[in-house]
């Protein structure tokens, strides 16, 4: 572990979007032959950090250093050809292009003639998989792969790349554990042979195994720059965190209620399989499970949004048609989808539009919409929620990402629900508003709502939830009691037999 | 590891499009020769590739435009002010050889064509927006210079109206002219990086800038080639036609995109071939002179290239979704 000048240095650098300050001040340096692990809650600005390194987001101040140089990347092709390559969280690849394209891209093999060398190109990317360990065939296209696999992609264009400084977002959050080893043993022999390597993760296991030093960060500031050895989990968690879980998860006790939503044997091919479960007012059931185990899709069926082959999904006893969001809306469920920004807001409406948006036919009088009406609505739900906001017409688009997801909670509370689903509820919240949302769910399974949370965050799952469904690959894995729940139990259903290591 | 089995390159042909349209084009053409064996005549097949060149050649940089995901409106224009500055400059300077005219041409498609590039990458308009903005700008300012009078072949030096209908080894200039373009732009988008990356940037374009892919250069480098091409069929268009006013080409920009999707470019970007377009040119000309040859109302012409973009995209649709279904149940674990 050669302590010579860092390959990659982070320098004090500072980014805001709008009026959020996405990071602030973080410094940290990457050495050669080292794996460096990057660990912070999600929001902390650990991809912001990554955007910058790979030349997407420029810092407001502060400087990034390759070698003994000051850089400025002017867009991602200076960071590449600075020797930088990153594997983002979601993966990015070209869908109507082969898979040997997609790794080669930017960098093909070329004939004399200056063509593409296809022989030359599907043969790296052979060479790339067999040192990966996994069988994909390089001339077929990237649509459908599954996620694993667009991963295992993303990982093999890094690879080829040849890379000072290997970057990963998340690698793992979608690989089998047989597929995490190959990786590892793979960055291994990268960083013996010089390689600076940037990991993030949110499996501590993975941090104390891979890598030899780690950077801390909470809310976007710099908390600690360590060697792993000297740290525990607990002391990694601490940092990260910053305050007692408890505070973060005010869960209040109650006793269940009546039966609201009792899903059986729903099936869809190829997605999910079976899926049985029940949830009674009062309780807040989370769905738990790695990405792609199928969470979000129940229960946009749940719901309507997507179809199913077969199951029976009934409100209160009453069977619900499928594929109906309308009548599923009617029948008082809501849902909060996952990406507020797509699904969830309008950005360019006005604040009380947004929230007033499903209940539009029943405020509206004789068929047309006054002002006065939704902004009464809104007013009442943007107060209860402690919305911070300038007025109540400002475009959505313009809050902060906790304000937003507040005002998707109000948009479908103010319909008011018995079943609330909410999928992902506090992805992307800095801390302090992600307890205020955590309070605002547990209030209201108080006064006797139904609540399904999908989450992939194993502390709010552990805090928030009364019962746990651990989905995997599409079924079933187990449903955990609130006594029972430890991060190992979760996670060992979520990740099968594989996880005994 | 164990060798994975790639799929046949002639499996591969079969289930493209190319030959879909080469199958429509044969049964159209044999079902055309039973009714009029005329139709394959020489002087037939001579009329049908002149008229399917000047198609051609716009819809192999439309191809390229809609490959990346954008769309060109502004070509029939761009046809209409190239033309009518050719044929203008060629009546008063009678002694200039073809190839001036022909880089003239280019020359002003070419700026037509980056114009619209810098609106659409560096205005963050979408491209629709913009060539239709372009397609009244150009034609307007034709309408302007020209004020209502027209360049007649009389006016026209010999070897400028000759060209259209000389030959070199047989082959009509028109023709060669056509084969060179799509032919060479096939190759570009086909084996060269710069190709493979406008398909990329049709694909999916954050992965593009993520890539580090010069998404600006590329973007620019369309548009302007599918400018210099619309301004390389005014030139052909003035030199067979011999007859220019300010409306040249009006209209042109709906056949060319019809061209382009009936050969099989996806409208959303990242697949498709030029050479495909080339042949849904060749495809829609055809149609149009059987119609012609079997004395069906040619009212109807307009319907069935109308039914035909409509049955190419149900198509894809079509096989989009088998392969997703194919490739869900595939890969599915469950």
């Amino acid at each position: 572990m050669a302590e010579a000048t860092a390959l990659l240095e982070v320098h004090d650098v500072t980014k805001s979007f709008g009026a959020v300050a996405a990071v602030q001040g973080v410094s940290f340096p990457l050495y050669g032959g080292e794996a460096h692990a990057l660990v912070g809650e999600n929001g902390a600005g650990k991809s912001t950090i990554v955007k910058m390194l790979a030349g997407v987001h420029r810092p407001d101040t502060g400087t990034l250093r390759v070698g003994d140089a000051d850089v400025d990347f002017a867009g991602p092709a200076d960071a590449k050809a600075a020797g930088i390559a990153v594997i983002y969280q979601e993966p990015t690849l070209f869908p109507d292009l082969s898979v040997a394209e997609n790794i080669a891209m930017g960098n093909q093999p070329l004939t004399r003639l200056r063509q593409i060398d296809r022989k030359a190109m599907h043969a790296t990317a052979d060479r790339l998989f067999a040192r990966l360990g996994v069988h994909l065939d390089p001339t077929r296209p990237a649509r459908g792969l599954s996620i694993a696999d667009q991963q295992l992609v993303e990982i093999a264009k890094a690879l080829s790349s040849e890379a000072r400084v290997l970057i990963m977002d998340e690698p793992t959050a979608a690989l089998s554990a047989v597929e995490v080893d190959r990786l590892f043993a793979v960055v291994r022999s990268l960083r013996d042979e010089g390689a600076a390597i940037l990991f993030i993760s949110h499996r501590f296991e993975e941090i104390t195994e891979l890598c030899e030093r780690v950077t801390i960060m909470r809310d976007g500031k710099h908390v600690a720059t360590e060697m792993v050895a000297d740290l525990t989990v607990d002391d990694m968690i601490r940092r990260m965190v910053g305050r007692d879980l408890s505070a973060l998860f005010p869960k209040q006790e109650v006793t269940p209620g009546e039966v609201m939503l009792s899903v059986e044997n729903l099936s869809r091919e190829g997605v999910f399989r079976d899926i049985s479960f029940e949830v009674r007012a009062g309780e807040i059931v989370a769905l738990a499970g790695l990405v792609g185990a199928g969470r979000s899709e129940v229960m946009q069926a749940v719901f309507g949004v997507d179809p199913y082959d077969s199951g029976v999904v009934k409100i209160r006893g009453k069977r619900l048609k499928s594929g109906n969001p309308r009548a599923a809306m009617a029948a008082g469920m809501a849902l909060v989808p996952e990406d507020r920004r797509q699904q969830g807001l309008i950005m360019d409406l006005s604040i009380e539009r947004n929230i007033t948006l499903p209940r539009a036919r029943k405020l509206a009088r004789l068929g047309l919409l006054f002002g006065g009406v939704e902004k009464r609505a809104a007013a009442t739900w943007a107060e209860k929620l402690q919305t911070k906001l300038g007025k109540l017409s400002d475009a959505v688009g313009t809050l902060s990402g906790g304000n937003q997801q507040k005002v998707v909670l109000a948009k479908w509370l103010a319909t008011a629900p018995q079943l609330l689903i909410v999928d992902e509820p506090t992805r992307g919240i800095d801390v302090g508003t992600k307890a205020e949302v955590h309070r605002l769910m547990s209030s209201l399974a108080a006064d006797g709502l139904a609540v399904v949370m999908v989450s992939s965050e194993l502390p709010e799952v552990l805090g928030m939830a009364d019962r746990i469904i651990v989905l995997r690959e599409g079924r079933v894995a187990a449903q955990i009691s609130r006594a029972e729940a430890t991060e190992e139990s979760v996670m060992y259903a979520a990740m099968g037999q594989e996880a005994a290591a | 590891m164990t060798p994975v089995a790639t799929t046949p390159p002639m499996k591969n042909l079969l289930k493209t499009r190319e030959l879909g349209i080469l199958l429509a084009l044969a049964l159209l053409v044999l079902y055309t020769t039973i009714n009029n064996s005329r139709f394959l005549s020489g002087q037939s097949i001579r009329d049908n590739l002149l008229n399917t060149a000047i198609l051609a050649v716009m819809a192999t940089g439309q191809a390229v435009v809609v490959i990346t995901r954008n769309i060109d409106l502004s070509v029939g224009s761009v046809l209409g002010i190239s033309a009518w500055a050719v044929a203008t400059m060629m009546s008063e300077h009678q002694g200039l050889p073809m190839i001036v005219a022909i880089l003239v041409g280019l020359a002003v498609g070419a700026v037509a064509g980056l114009l619209n590039g810098v609106l659409v990458r560096y205005g963050k308009v979408p491209a629709l927006v913009v060539t239709l903005g372009t397609l009244y700008i150009y034609r307007g300012i034709t309408y302007q210079w020209a004020g209502g009078s027209q360049v007649n072949a009389d006016k026209l030096p010999a070897h400028f109206l000759n060209f259209a209908n000389d030959n070199l080894l047989g082959i009509p200039w028109l023709v060669l002219i056509a084969l060179i373009v799509v032919g060479g732009a096939t190759l570009v988008m086909r084996n060269y990086r710069v190709g493979r990356e406008l398909y990329a940037m049709g694909s999916s374009p954050q992965a593009a800038e993520l890539a580090g892919i010069k998404v600006a250069r590329n973007l620019l480098g369309a548009f302007l080639l599918s400018g210099a091409l619309a301004g390389l069929a005014g030139v052909l268009f003035a030199a067979r036609f011999g007859t220019v006013d300010a409306s040249a080409g009006t209209g042109y920009e709906l056949n060319v995109v019809a061209a382009v999707v009936v050969g099989g470019v996806a409208v959303f970007g990242g697949s498709g071939t030029v050479w495909g377009a080339g042949l849904g040119a060749l495809l829609l000309t055809v149609i149009s002179s059987a119609l012609a040859v079997l004395d069906i109302n040619q009212f109807w012409q307009q319907a069935i290239v109308g039914a035909l973009i409509i049955l190419a995209i149900c198509a894809d649709r079509l096989v989009a979704v088998r392969i997703a279904r194919s490739l869900r149940k595939r890969d599915a674990h469950v």
